[in-house]
């Protein structure tokens, strides 16, 4: 037995959500450019050989950019799974472990795709 | 989960039943009304009642009280001002969450469709039940909150130029059309405040005379109760008043933002 304005104030506010909001713009507005850039990028180089996109991924300012584009996205992924899950997701322990699980992989892949990319451009 | 589905006792029986017009009538429309009694038992179905319109007034509001009066006395629904002031007859009318006063039968094509509110608790017919919502508004503390005690010899003053800031707000009427028009506020309605709730919180934001704007935006600050809103904009498609909820969200977020950077 609760009253209504029991349940509607609940927990009270978390006085947070500003900033995922803020970060997914924020990430949304980098990834206009950047996401071109890869476009572009990727359009170009189609066709070329290992060694060439090596050789093109070794450039710093490219290498830079594209370890940006790969945690900028995965980052933006993440914040907009999260959205998802809480939207959709209402049971409890569900939840909690789509929301746990979200930001492992999204961490793993992003750590993984810039590993790569330094690796690159480093060399062995 | 979310739930896509209705459960088994919302799903609509095809048995409903058909109140022919009299014959003499040459002007008729058709419509639709949803009919639910929980008391019955049974579940809910769609009874068909045609109108002679050249004895009935001009809104869908006059009809469905022409039938109440002259058809079937048993239809229910919620009514007062009959001029889009008070929001009680807010219903999904034609497929649109609207004023029943206000919604001319003539704007509609075809038969007219009536159903409750979406995604809210039916009392009975076309009533449902916004307990959840009006305590959702009273959460708010919708009332001029100050430090400053008022002035001994007048009324708090304020500018005509903070004034023009309330247009837009408070012509509200609390119709709840918005709130249950809004997906996000079908899915999570125990935590996310909806779009009406969101604009009158924007109301006292926005009111020079309120002292409390911090206090206000600190309640307001939720993962849950603000930013479910994902600007899908049905709320201020479907506004009777015209109004855009949405804009005053995405007003109290900039607020939000502003006090941070």
């Amino acid at each position: 037995m609760q009253t209504p304005m029991k349940r509607v104030r609940g927990l009270g506010s978390a006085k947070s959500g500003t900033e995922h909001f803020w970060m997914q713009r924020l990430t949304a507005l980098a990834l206009i450019p950047l996401g071109l850039w890869f476009v572009y990028s990727i359009v170009t180089l189609a066709g070329a050989d290992h060694d060439s996109v090596v050789a093109w991924m070794r450039h710093p300012v490219r290498a830079t950019l594209l370890a940006l584009f790969a945690a900028t996205a995965f980052y933006h992924s993440k914040l907009g799974l999260q959205v998802v899950f809480e939207d959709y997701v209402h049971t409890g322990w569900l939840k909690f472990t789509a929301l746990i699980l979200n930001n492992f992989i999204h961490v793993l892949l992003g750590a993984a795709a810039v590993i790569s990319v330094l690796r690159v451009a480093f060399g062995d | 989960m979310a739930e896509f589905t209705l459960p088994k006792n919302s799903k609509i029986r095809k048995d409903g039943k058909v109140y022919k017009a009299d014959k003499t009538a040459t002007n008729v429309k058709v419509f639709k009304v949803y009919r639910y009694d929980p008391d019955s038992g049974e579940n809910p179905r769609i009874d068909t009642y045609e109108v002679d319109l050249d004895k009935c007034g001009p809104m869908v509001l006059d009809a469905i009280i022409k039938i109440k009066n002259e058809i079937d006395s048993t239809l229910t629904f919620r009514r007062s001002c009959r001029e889009g002031i008070c929001g009680s007859c807010a219903m999904n009318i034609d497929g649109t969450n609207t004023l029943a006063c206000t919604k001319a039968i003539e704007d509609i094509k075809g038969d007219v469709k009536i159903y409750p509110l979406p995604h809210q608790p039916v009392v009975k017919d076309l009533v449902p039940d916004l307990t959840n919502f009006y305590a959702q508004y009273a959460s708010i503390e919708p009332w001029i909150k100050t430090k400053t005690p008022p002035p001994p010899d007048r009324e708090r003053l304020q500018s005509p130029e903070d004034r023009d800031k309330l247009d837009g707000l408070y012509e509200c009427i609390l119709c709840a059309c918005c709130s249950t028009a809004c997906p996000s506020y079908w899915w999570n309605s125990e935590r996310y405040l909806g779009p009406a709730i969101l604009l009158q919180a924007r109301r006292w934001l926005a009111d020079s005379r309120d002292e409390a704007t911090g206090e206000r935006l600190d309640n307001l600050e939720d993962p849950y109760r603000l930013y479910r809103c994902h600007t899908i904009m049905n709320c201020t498609k479907t506004c009777p008043k015209g109004l855009n909820p949405a804009k005053a969200i995405a007003e109290t977020r900039q607020d939000l933002v502003k006090r941070k950077v």
